[in-house]
């Protein structure tokens, strides 16, 4: 919302300088973005008086100019075609800075004639891009006045942010009651003289509502000018609102714009010997169309707000008027419509039309209902006084909407709520200001009255608002945050304190936390399991990131990519966050997941480089599973990981036969290709739902230490098995054949090839036995091999290598 | 009998003479061992007259151990020197450089949530979280902002085809939902936060589709405005680690609170950098007493219990406080980026140790 200082001095008796009224609006909430003095930079210039403009005697194109400044006659050297004999113009003196193009200026002889100064143009003043000519002044502009001021630029432009429930102050009239208020001055009266009517209006109006829809429009005022003379407005007008940022159009249509932004009351001007019949207000027929003033068509909905005649649709209510009777340079009888719209209906209408304007905006945020006599008679007079003519009485139509009761305010609450003591006289004082009526009801009690343009205040807690924020939000002390308890509980659940643990883990082992977004190409959704139709945005930010992502993995799998396109192919990257199945709450899951691409560590001199494999993204999942209390000795791992992963090279870590903690594994090559990512990627992604619930322990304690005080003893195996037999099945039943003495079975070596027969491996393990009661004999330690070797080759076929 | 002491002599020269601990031993042999000459020599003793026998029993004696003393270090030198030869050959290139070993990190998102996190729990808050996709009544009508009200337009929301109660669902646009899911599922007295996810289908230099927010929420019979600022102002303090810092509240609006409040931090913008602390202003979040009318539509009585709420952009924050320029770099995984602004594994915020202001 923009105005100029004049402008809010038209309402406000002031003498507060910018600054003080600048910083007291963004402290009642109406939050100054800018404020721009148009006059900075123009000091210098001046206006002057061109005596003779004569032809340069070298140049056909320039003139010299003679002109009367402040400080004396002097030559000027001016090439503008409309430099004339006698015009008032903007006089800089050599040596002055010329803020369009930024640099000074000095002194020059032209075609052997010396120009002592200047005569600018508004781009030379930074005024815009005009450099058609110079510019040209009233001719009643005094010599030496300062320029600025007589273009209208010493009147400063405030830009203010106005919140929704502010509609009241999207006109100057209501700044300046909140700035009045809050003690920058007195607001001024208000001049709603009635213009008296001299003839009934031949155009009479209906509102054609049922009950149900009656809110659509409930309350009508209109009135006949006739004999008007609708020409350009005069200048004081055009200024006030080209300095706004609008663009003046004609007289009649300029007052439309300076009721909707000086006092917040759109209008709107037919011109009435265009209107066929009557005026009605109603919804719109279906299918309807309208030809909008800014000449665009609209099909309407039987949601629409219209004034029609005869032919149609003529405006849309509260949005825009149409062009077919818009009011043009020829239009003699105006026909001026104020009327109160359904905030919600003009709402949904100019949405569903994607048409936007100050009209709509204003009836959007709630209008004042009770302003349409007094803003008609404003209105009226404006055009009898720019555009003549003559008044017909008033067209009144339904009547002005009951406002809501009063509100009654316990005057504690200020301070239960609000958090500050208010003395009742301040709060009965700024409470008035801001137009409310107040009357004590009781001790501690006041009957509160609600002005009719503040449809947002609706309870106790909006006066407590409107006290404490004219009050000073700054005159609130503040408290700091008293404990319920002496030491504070947890702040984090077990399953928070397990991703966070699960984050540190990783990014201890070496892989660095990503962020990325929870969307994905739609297209690539497929190969990580496919995002359901109710994970399809509506309205995606752009195709490639239009479905909610069913699985972490693939944009880390891209991010892989993108790095290695920028020559770091070697990434570990990991990211905890939501992944997706469907629009139920339930169906979000968090899941840590991590990829490792290219070499698994950097080229090194030590240990030859290797591409990163399943065994990496392994020991990172058991790692984070171990660090979140599972038991990762009862894992079972089986081969079953989901199609994006190599079919070969991947897995599944199980805690029983049915729940999936972890799926591991490279990435499928066909995956990377279509995505367009040089492998090899290897990843792992782990379900922080799947996971075993945390047992609340009674106690902290641990179970006491069993320190074992005889030396284990290790033995060593190697057994031929079938190359499709898994080491797992061999440990397993190693592990197995001794309960009580095996503490330990680990696998040292595998192999395959070499010596041995095709379609077999090598395996080779270290069993350890612990003895507890008494140290093992050879012929005890003998006994226990036979049975590793006999459990192997029972439960895996599996041979002792000679 | 011998003569004990050109023994001795030859034995020790002999002794020092052996390059090696196979010569050394041969030298053993040949004097101690079952044929050695001193054992020989004392093998001898019995043929010696009674009367010297004492004499030169003592003498053979001392030989014996002087000799063995005089092998035993010889072997202890002959050691070092051939450990002293190995150690020599065994030098290696010290300057060659340490194996590798990947340096991981947290990114500053989770870094900057977890640094509110340990803030706030010092205030008694616990960690509340909710669904990234949510129905319109939890994300906007619960929250008192109806249809077609304008405060909707602004959020500039994500819809997803599926319905519920005829609205279309939707990417929460604001952590805030999550207060009304706590207030349908427990009972005041409550203060809670929640970080998580949001999204607004907007996307330049200052907006991305995904940010982050944590939202603050405490609802009892007493908490009221000044509470709000007390809490509020020790949060962007201890946050911003400056004691002194300009906090102030401006007057806004936000549906679901009322009073509302904008919360600016002081700053300065000299040079064309922004720092946090100064006497420029700077706005940092949002806030406000608890809309009666949300407390309602969560069914707590707004007659008994009020409260405050808070919002808060964690990407805004991380900027601010570690000099992050631009939003857009968070979600680029970019490890240049990452690496340069990320943190290390055992950084976990608390304020015991302090917040790495």
């Amino acid at each position: 919302m923009k105005f100029t200082l004049g402008w809010l001095k038209e309402h406000l008796e002031t003498d507060a300088p910018i600054t003080a009224i600048a910083e007291t609006l963004s402290m009642i909430g109406l939050e100054v973005e800018e404020v721009i003095d148009r006059a900075e930079g123009l000091g210098d210039f001046a206006v002057a008086r061109v005596i003779e403009a004569k032809p340069h005697p070298n140049a056909d194109r320039l003139k010299v100019c003679r002109v009367e400044t402040a400080t004396g006659e002097v030559e000027v050297v001016c090439g503008a075609p409309n430099a004339v004999t006698s015009m008032k113009a903007v006089f800089a003196a050599a040596g002055s800075y010329l803020p369009g193009p930024g640099h000074t200026f000095e002194k020059a002889e032209i075609r052997g004639v010396v120009s002592n100064g200047m005569l600018l143009s508004e781009r030379e003043m930074g005024l815009g891009e005009d450099h058609d000519g110079i510019v040209e002044l009233a001719a009643d502009a005094p010599v030496g006045a300062a320029a600025a001021q007589i273009m209208g630029l010493d009147d400063p432009i405030i830009d203010i942010a106005i919140t929704p429930n502010r509609g009241d102050c999207l006109g100057v009239r209501g700044i300046a009651r909140d700035l009045a208020a809050a003690g920058m001055g007195t607001l001024r009266p208000l001049n709603a003289e009635a213009v008296p009517g001299t003839f009934t209006s031949p155009i009479a109006v209906h509102l054609d509502f049922d009950p149900k829809t009656r809110d659509a429009c409930p309350y009508f005022v209109g009135r006949i000018v006739r004999g008007v003379k609708n020409g350009e407005s005069p200048a004081w007008l055009k200024d006030r609102l080209l300095a706004i940022g609008l663009r003046p159009i004609s007289a009649l249509v300029d007052i439309t714009n300076l009721l909707t932004i000086g006092l917040n009351r759109p209008l709107h001007v037919f011109d009435a010997d265009k209107v066929e019949g009557d005026l009605h207000l109603r919804l719109a027929t279906p299918g309807e169309t309208f030809m909008a003033l800014n000449e665009k068509e609209y099909t309407l909905d039987g949601e629409m707000t219209v004034i029609a005649d005869k032919s149609g649709a003529e405006a849309l209510g509260g949005v825009m008027g149409g062009l077919h009777t818009g009011c043009t340079g020829d239009t003699v009888t105006v026909f001026i419509e104020a009327a109160t719209f359904d905030p919600l209906r003009t709402a949904a209408t100019g949405r569903k039309l994607d048409l936007q304007s100050d009209a709509r905006f204003r009836f959007e945020r709630g209008i004042d209902p009770a302003f349409l006599i007094d803003g008609m008679e404003i209105a009226t007079r404006l055009v009898l006084d720019l555009c003549g003519g003559e008044a017909s009485e008033l067209v009144i139509a339904g009547a002005e909407p009951e406002g809501h009761g009063d509100i009654m305010l316990r005057v504690d609450r200020v301070m239960g709520l609000g958090g500050v003591d208010v003395a009742v006289d301040e709060i009965e004082r700024i409470l008035t200001a801001l137009g409310f009526a107040v009357t004590a009801e009781s001790d501690g009690l006041l009957r509160v009255s609600v002005p009719s343009w503040r449809s947002d205040i609706v309870g106790e807690a909006c006066l407590v608002e409107e006290v404490v924020r004219i009050y000073g939000f700054d005159r609130v002390p503040a408290v700091p945050m008293v404990q319920d308890h002496p030491l504070p509980a947890p702040a984090l659940t077990k399953d928070q304190q397990r991703r966070s643990r699960a984050r540190r883990v990783l990014a201890g082992r070496g892989l660095i936390e990503a962020v990325t977004v929870s969307f994905m190409p739609g297209g690539q959704a497929a190969l990580f399991g496919g995002a359901p139709e109710a994970m399809r945005l509506i309205n995606p930010i752009s195709s490639d990131l239009d479905v909610m992502r069913p699985c972490l993995l693939p944009n880390l799998i891209a991010a892989c990519g993108r790095n290695a396109d920028r020559g770091l192919a070697d990434a570990a990257l990991f990211e905890v966050g939501p992944q997706y199945a469907g629009d139920a709450p339930e169906d979000q899951a968090m899941v840590v997941a991590a990829v490792r691409s290219g070499l698994s560590e950097p080229r090194n001199w030590a240990t030859p480089a290797r591409p990163v494999d399943a065994f990496d993204v392994k020991a990172d999942a058991l790692a984070v599973l171990a660090a979140l209390g599972v038991p990762v000795d009862k894992l079972q791992i089986d081969t079953d990981a989901p199609p994006w992963y190599h079919p070969g090279r991947s897995g599944r870590l199980k805690l029983g036969p049915k729940t999936v903690l972890a799926h591991f594994g490279e990435v499928h090559p066909g995956v990377l290709r279509r995505m367009g990512v040089k492998g090899p990627v290897a990843g792992v992604e782990i379900f922080f739902e799947a996971l075993p619930r945390a047992k609340a322990r009674k106690s902290a304690a641990r179970p006491p230490l069993d320190v074992l005080t005889l030396h284990p003893v290790e033995r060593d195996f190697a057994f031929v098995v079938d190359a499709g037999v898994s080491a797992e099945a061999v440990l397993r039943a190693a592990r197995a054949a001794e309960p009580k003495l095996i503490a330990e079975v680990d696998l040292f070596d595998a192999f395959s090839g070499g010596t041995l027969e095709a379609g077999h491996k090598s395996l080779a393990l270290t069993v350890t036995l612990q003895p507890r009661q008494k140290t093992l004999t050879d012929a005890e330690i003998e006994a226990v091999s036979g049975k590793v070797v006999a459990a192997v080759e029972k439960a895996t076929g599996g041979k002792l290598r000679a | 009998m011998e003569d004990l002491d050109a023994l001795r002599t030859e034995l020790m020269a002999a002794v020092t003479g052996a390059g090696d601990a196979q010569a050394l031993e041969g030298v053993r042999v040949a004097a101690l061992g079952r044929k050695g000459r001193i054992t020989a020599l004392m093998k001898g003793l019995g043929t010696v007259e009674a009367d010297q026998r004492k004499t030169i029993g003592a003498a053979l004696n001392q030989l014996k151990d002087a000799v063995a003393d005089a092998i035993e270090a010889r072997r202890e030198d002959l050691a070092d020197a051939d450990l002293d030869a190995r150690l020599a050959d065994e030098r290696v290139d010290v300057t060659l450089p340490a194996r590798p070993r990947a340096g991981g990190s947290i990114h500053p998102i989770s870094q900057t949530i977890d640094e509110v996190i340990a803030i706030f729990a010092e205030m008694g808050f616990s960690v509340a979280e909710g669904p990234d996709i949510e129905d319109d009544w939890h994300n906007f009508t619960a929250l008192n902002i109806p249809p077609e009200h304008p405060a909707r337009q602004e959020h500039d929301t994500f819809y997803l085809p599926g319905t519920k109660d005829g609205a279309r669902m939707v990417l929460r646009t604001h952590t805030s939902p999550v207060q009304i899911r706590t207030m349908m599922e427990t009972s005041p007295p409550l203060s809670i936060i929640v970080p998580g996810r949001t999204y607004r289908c907007d996307s330049d230099a200052t907006h991305s589709p995904m940010f982050h927010q944590v939202e603050g929420l405490v609802v009892d019979e007493s908490t009221h405005f000044g509470h709000l600022k007390g809490c509020l102002i020790d949060f962007c303090r201890a946050f911003f680690g400056i004691d002194d810092l300009p906090v102030r509240f401006r007057p806004s609006y936000f549906p679901f609170t009322e009073p509302s409040a904008e919360v600016d931090i002081g700053c300065t913008r000299e040079g064309g950098t922004l720092r946090i602390g100064g006497d420029d202003w700077l706005e940092i979040l949002g806030s406000g007493m608890v809309n009666p009318k949300v407390l309602e539509n969560c069914g707590i009585d707004a007659d008994r219990y009020q409260g405050f709420a808070f919002g808060m952009g964690v990407e805004r924050l991380a900027m601010l406080k570690y000099g992050i320029p631009d939003l857009r770099t968070f979600f680029e995984s970019d490890l240049r980026w990452l690496r340069h602004y990320g943190f290390q594994a055992l950084d976990m915020p608390n304020m015991t140790a302090g917040l790495g202001a």
